[in-house]
């Protein structure tokens, strides 16, 4: 073997460097390669499996060495007493090499090239591979590179290593065992992405050591390899007792089987680990690929009794009761629909079927279509709020997104009106009002509208920026006039139209000091505002059937996404004085972050 | 504004070598099938393909003028041209195809597959070659797998049949250079993998990575890390250094020290909203391996084009590591600079004005173009943030982080899954509470998780159980909360006295252990300065890092007269690991 080393390096490109190197680190390493070479060609040339039916084998190894006579020599005489019990093809290529006694005179590289490229006919006469190593050294040709080989050198193997394809060498085939790699030799190979025989690690112990020195080395690619090894030649009960003291290679396992989606050892997997709800999930998951929705509800109802964790159960259990509903309501709606007898349904038709919808879709759909049904039937909101307990938020959210939709402002009227025990009504929203302004606005809700609602907000800052956005000019006057701002109504004025109303109300205001010597209203209530709602009130129930006509609806498909969206703004955000805020608010305490104008300006 | 460098700053490694060597290795690989082949490339591995080779290089041995041109195009436009009719002979890849799952219509004798190590790759790949078997078709199979290839994959080609009949190879190209100092592995599986399924199998990879840096750049002589992952990629790189023991002992290193970090020291900066510039542009355009692709509304033409993003474009390179409320003003007063220097030429006689056109026309044309760009970029980053709310977004995002009115926090958060603005945000924001208290008492975890699971069913319980392994309901330790705050609140702070803000900032940092390091690095400060390679720091993020994070560094090294490059498994955002979070693509 070692005299035929350096011979190798003479089939390589000759670059300049390079032969010196490759040299100099083969005649250190030829040991290695030898270990290397023995044990990998003991591995390739003998499966265990082979033993059992040495016979067949051997008539098969026969028929192979035939083919193969032709390339092969070897002038190894120790094969000779191998050869009587080697069941394996390659095996007895050298036994017939002893017959010829031919010794071509071609060295072994030379030969190895000649075998390398005839692998790939013999190949089809092997056995069948038993492991997942055994044939890719025919493979392993990593790549050479002429123009950057100093590089390579420390990137990839040695040369000897990178092409000899190894095949059809048994000598070392039974050599004891002393001369093969030790677990953490083999692991270290198995990390360079060299082949590496697995085979011979038997006993449970050894295994495990395996195991464990690929652990200790940190490559996941591998841990996998061992386990891949493993899970082939334990019986699943050891492998997993063993594993479930060891984290980091379970953790690997379960995301290879993952990933290879063997979702049956999976199952066993988590059921062995006692891991309940893992596997209560990953039995979940298995809906999504149930397209008919009648099978996927017997799937659901399949789902509740698994072991999920309390509250989860009660989601499963949601999603089942949600889809039965679904089911109900679409068969009944498109019935609707289809007879054309329904108003609601010839204006909007429906633009997608609600079937597999989330909860708040399904929401907004029945507020849309539904909403004025009794509480006992399943497709009203009300029903669906109780059933699925729906967060007040939530529920007028949606409710007010799909009303102002349709602009039915009554309805939206209604959503907030709160009467208390003595009869008075009041405005109440679970959420903010300048939340409930930016959806009526989106919806082009009607300036008189919204200034209703702008009108209800509380912090004055915001109730004037949304107003002047909006352009409810009665607010941001009367805002102004409470405020005693004088200033900014005069810049006011510039905004109103010529000669308008408006115009003269802030005319009347600076004018008359008494008014703004009086005592400034309670915002949100003046009187105003009070008579302006009741204008408004006649008024929108004619724009609602007025306008109602002609607007056009993208439903239940977009519904989802524009319900509820933010309204376009100013970029207030980065107005110098909120610019000012923010970086307070930003800095660490201390207040030290203001920004600097000078340097600003100095830009 | 930039970020001017110390006079003493010191000069960063040429990185370039890394393409090149990247590109020589690709087409001797090629070569390694000789004769014409049909090349799959997956979707994947097209972007950083584009920065390192054009396709007629792939199809060119050196890039011949008539070719020149095709070298504009990126890889996917060329895709689609070479598609169509466009035919090259000597290095004799034939035609490209993207690896999707379609039928495939190739009639080339010799199929080569240049794939990430995935086993979805492996059965496509299996299918194919099995058809061809039916059909009674022989051809030649090649895959090529970029970085490295798994057993996991082999074993698939074992089982499917096929192993014989497809031959491996792998690419090691592990290291993009997106910018002079910024390293991408491209790899952003690498966060999913790792932290979520404790799967290791990237480590060797980032090993190997390192290994490479150390082989060309000369050896680390000093190296600190924070995590397990980290600890786990410097021992496994160790080995790797001593096995081979190559000729980096005696070179004179050119980087001084490497950082270590993994992701999981700190995911509260990486999930707030970004501000600066280049940050924000990723948020809302999303940079892919280092370029975007800025739309009409942007471009303001009728069609998109894709920019190229990095220290080359002189106007980015000044505001990307601002503020963003710093950069319309920055914009406005170049433009009006421009504006000047257009302007000069009103006065001039002939032979100035020869002058001026024949060298400045070119420069101000060039420096108008990309002026015109950010401007329209930042137009639409502005329209769109005010579109949802921004504003109160950042002071909530603030009050988690300063840990203040967590009561409205929590029912801001609740609002903003109610209306339904971007599941992903919220789910973000649901973290981002998490990991600032700590863990979320039950009942608002649970009020939340129901209102989340209501707007998204489904798929979302998966979200919430991967969550609760990283931290919706889990309680982590008390110390955490201080820790996360440092790179973002030093990114808000960057238009103030920014030294003041660091120093109070770096005491209470999870970035402590670079700072400190950083003085153990500097020794007594106004000593005489370590020498030039000292003062180069390789930051290596295990996970991802975000643009806020690298723009933070940028600031420290400039500070302090150090100069960082940065090496990361992938550029990433929230967006992104919110992303990766979920199964719902799997």
């Amino acid at each position: 073997m070692r005299h035929d080393t350096p011979d190798a390096t003479d089939l390589l490109p000759p670059t300049e460097m390079s032969f010196l190197v490759k040299f100099l680190e083969l005649m250190n390493r030829t040991k290695v390669d030898e270990e290397e070479y023995w044990n990998s060609s003991k591995f390739k040339a003998f499966t265990f499996d082979d033993e059992d039916d040495e016979l067949s084998q051997l008539k098969e190894s026969k028929r192979a060495v035939n083919s193969l006579r032709d390339f092969v020599d070897d002038d190894d005489d120790d094969d000779l007493e191998r050869v009587s019990w080697t069941g394996e093809p390659v095996g007895s290529i050298s036994w017939s090499i002893k017959e010829t006694a031919g010794n071509s005179g071609l060295n072994h590289e030379g030969r190895e090239q000649l075998k390398s490229r005839n692998s790939f006919s013999s190949y089809a006469q092997l056995p069948k591979p038993t492991s997942t190593y055994s044939l890719s050294n025919f493979f392993r040709g990593r790549t050479r590179l002429g123009s950057f080989q100093s590089l390579s050198d420390a990137l990839s193997d040695t040369p000897a290593k990178s092409y000899a394809p190894e095949l059809g060498r048994p000598k070392g085939e039974f050599r004891d065992y002393s001369n093969d790699w030790s677990p953490s030799d083999t692991v270290r190979r198995l990390r360079k992405g060299k082949v590496c025989s697995l085979e011979r690690f038997r006993s449970l112990q050894d295994k495990l050591q395996l195991l464990e020195e690929a652990v200790s080395m940190h490559d996941g690619n591998v841990i996998t390899a061992v386990l891949i090894f493993l899970k082939r030649t334990l019986s699943k009960e050891v492998l997993f007792r063993e594993l479930e003291v060891r984290q980091v290679a379970l953790r690997h396992l379960i995301h290879f089987l993952k990933e290879i989606g063997d979702q049956k050892l999976l199952l066993d997997l988590f059921r062995f680990l006692d891991r309940t709800e893992e596997l209560a999930l990953s039995h979940y998951r298995e809906h999504l690929s149930i397209q008919d929705p009648e099978k996927r509800k017997e799937f659901l109802k399949t789902c509740i009794g698994l072991p999920f964790s309390v509250e989860d159960s009660a989601h499963i259990q949601d999603h089942y009761t949600l889809l039965e509903r679904q089911i109900i309501i679409e068969a009944n709606d498109r019935h609707l629909e289809a007879a054309g007898q329904t108003e609601i349904f010839r204006k909007h038709p429906r633009k997608a079927s609600i079937l597999n919808m989330p909860l708040v879709t399904t929401l907004f759909y029945s507020c849309f279509y539904h909403y004025t049904e009794p509480e006992g039937t399943f497709s009203s909101p009300v029903n669906l709020k109780k059933t699925f307990k729906i967060p007040d938020k939530q529920y007028v959210l949606t409710a007010l997104a799909a009303r102002a939709k349709l602009r039915a402002w009554h309805d939206v009227d209604a959503l907030f009106t709160t009467k208390n025990w003595l009869g008075y009504t009041k405005k109440r929203a679970p959420i903010g009002f300048h939340r409930v302004v930016e959806i009526l606005h989106k919806n082009s809700a009607p300036v008189q509208i919204l200034q209703e609602y702008v009108n209800l907000v509380e912090d004055m800052d915001t109730k004037l920026n949304l107003a002047t956005k909006f352009k409810c000019h009665d607010v941001v006057i009367d805002t102004c006039r409470d405020l005693k701002d004088r200033q900014q109504l005069l810049a006011y004025r510039s905004k109103v139209d010529k000669g308008s109303a408006e115009e003269e109300k802030i005319d009347a205001i600076l004018s008359s000091t008494v008014s703004r010597a009086a005592t400034p209203p309670q915002p949100g209530e003046t009187d105003s505002s009070q008579s302006s709602i009741k204008c408004i009130k006649g008024y929108h129930r004619v724009t609602t059937q007025f306008l109602s006509a002609t607007v056009t609806l993208d439903l239940v498909l977009d519904m989802a996404s524009s319900a509820v969206n933010g309204v376009t703004t100013e970029p207030k955000w980065l107005s110098p004085r909120l610019l000012e805020k923010g970086a307070n608010v930003a800095g660490p305490p201390g207040g030290a972050l203001t920004p600097d104008c000078t340097e600003h300006s100095k830009l | 504004m930039a970020f001017p460098h110390r006079p003493d700053a010191p000069e960063l490694p040429d990185f370039s070598m890394l393409k090149r060597l990247a590109r020589d290795q690709l087409i001797y690989l090629l070569e390694q099938l000789p004769g014409k082949k049909d090349l799959f490339i997956e979707a994947d591995l097209m972007s950083p393909l584009d920065r390192i080779a054009s396709v007629s290089i792939l199809k060119v041995d050196v890039q011949p003028p008539s070719h020149a041109s095709l070298a504009r195009f990126s890889f996917d436009e060329q895709y689609k041209l070479l598609k169509s009719d466009y035919h090259c002979r000597q290095h004799e890849v034939d035609k490209l195809y993207k690896v999707e799952n379609k039928p495939v219509l190739s009639s080339s004798e010799q199929l080569c597959f240049l794939v990430r190590p995935r086993i979805k790759n492996m059965r496509y790949i299996a299918n194919l070659v099995n058809a061809d078997k039916l059909a009674g078709r022989t051809r030649k199979y090649k895959v090529i797998f970029s970085p490295q290839k798994f057993y996991a994959c082999e074993m698939v080609l074992e089982e499917e049949g096929i192993y014989g009949d497809v031959s491996c190879d792998e690419w090691a190209f592990s290291l993009l250079p997106l910018d002079v100092d910024l390293l991408s592995m491209e790899l952003p599986e690498f966060f999913r993998d790792y932290f979520l399924e404790g799967d290791q199998r990237w480590i060797n990879t980032v090993a190997q990575a390192l290994h490479l840096l150390s082989t060309l750049y000369g050896p680390f002589p000093n190296c600190y890390g924070i995590g397990r992952c980290a600890k786990m990629s410097h021992e496994l790189w160790r080995n790797l250094e001593e096995e081979e023991d190559s000729e980096t002992k005696g070179r004179k290193p050119e980087i001084g020290h490497i950082f270590l970090l993994d992701r999981d020291v700190d995911f509260v900066t990486a999930l707030c909203s970004q501000v600066v510039y280049e940050g924000l542009v990723d948020d809302t355009f999303r940079i892919k391996c280092g370029s975007v692709d800025f739309g009409p509304e942007v471009t303001s033409s009728d069609k998109s084009l894709k920019v190229l993003l990095n220290a080359e474009d002189k106007v980015f390179h000044e505001i990307r590591n601002e503020h963003f409320s710093n950069v319309f003003g920055f914009l406005s007063q170049k433009a009006r600079n421009l504006q000047a220097q257009y302007d000069r030429r009103r006065g001039m006689d002939i032979k100035q004005m020869k002058n001026f056109v024949s060298q400045e026309l070119k420069g101000l044309k060039q420096e108008h173009r990309l002026l015109s760009l950010h401007i329209g970029a930042c137009e639409s980053i502005m329209k769109k943030k005010t579109k949802q709310d921004f504003q109160e977004l950042i002071k909530t995002e603030h009050a988690l982080l300063e840990g203040f009115s967590i009561r409205d926090s929590t029912s801001y958060i609740e609002e903003h899954i109610d209306r339904q603005v971007s599941p992903i945000e919220s789910l973000r924001l649901m973290c981002l509470l998490s990991i600032t208290e700590n863990g979320l008492i039950p009942k608002d975890y649970r009020s939340l998780k129901t209102q989340y699971l209501q707007v998204r069913p489904e798929e979302c319980i998966f979200k919430c159980v991967d969550f609760s392994k990283r931290g919706v309901g889990e309680r982590v330790g008390e110390k955490d909360r201080e820790k996360h705050r440092f790179v973002v609140s030093l990114i808000y702070a960057s238009t103030g006295k920014i030294t003041d803000a660091f120093s109070s900032l770096a005491k209470r940092s999870n970035f402590r252990a670079i700072s400190k390091k950083l003085n153990l690095v500097c020794g007594t400060k106004d000593d005489k300065a370590p020498s030039e390679s000292l003062r180069l720091i390789l930051v290596v993020f295990l996970g991802g890092c975000t643009f806020s994070e690298i723009s933070a560094l940028r600031f420290l090294g400039r500070e302090k007269g150090f100069r960082f490059i940065f090496l990361t498994t992938a550029v990433t955002n929230s967006a992104r690991l919110m992303e990766a979070m979920s199964e719902v693509k799997a």
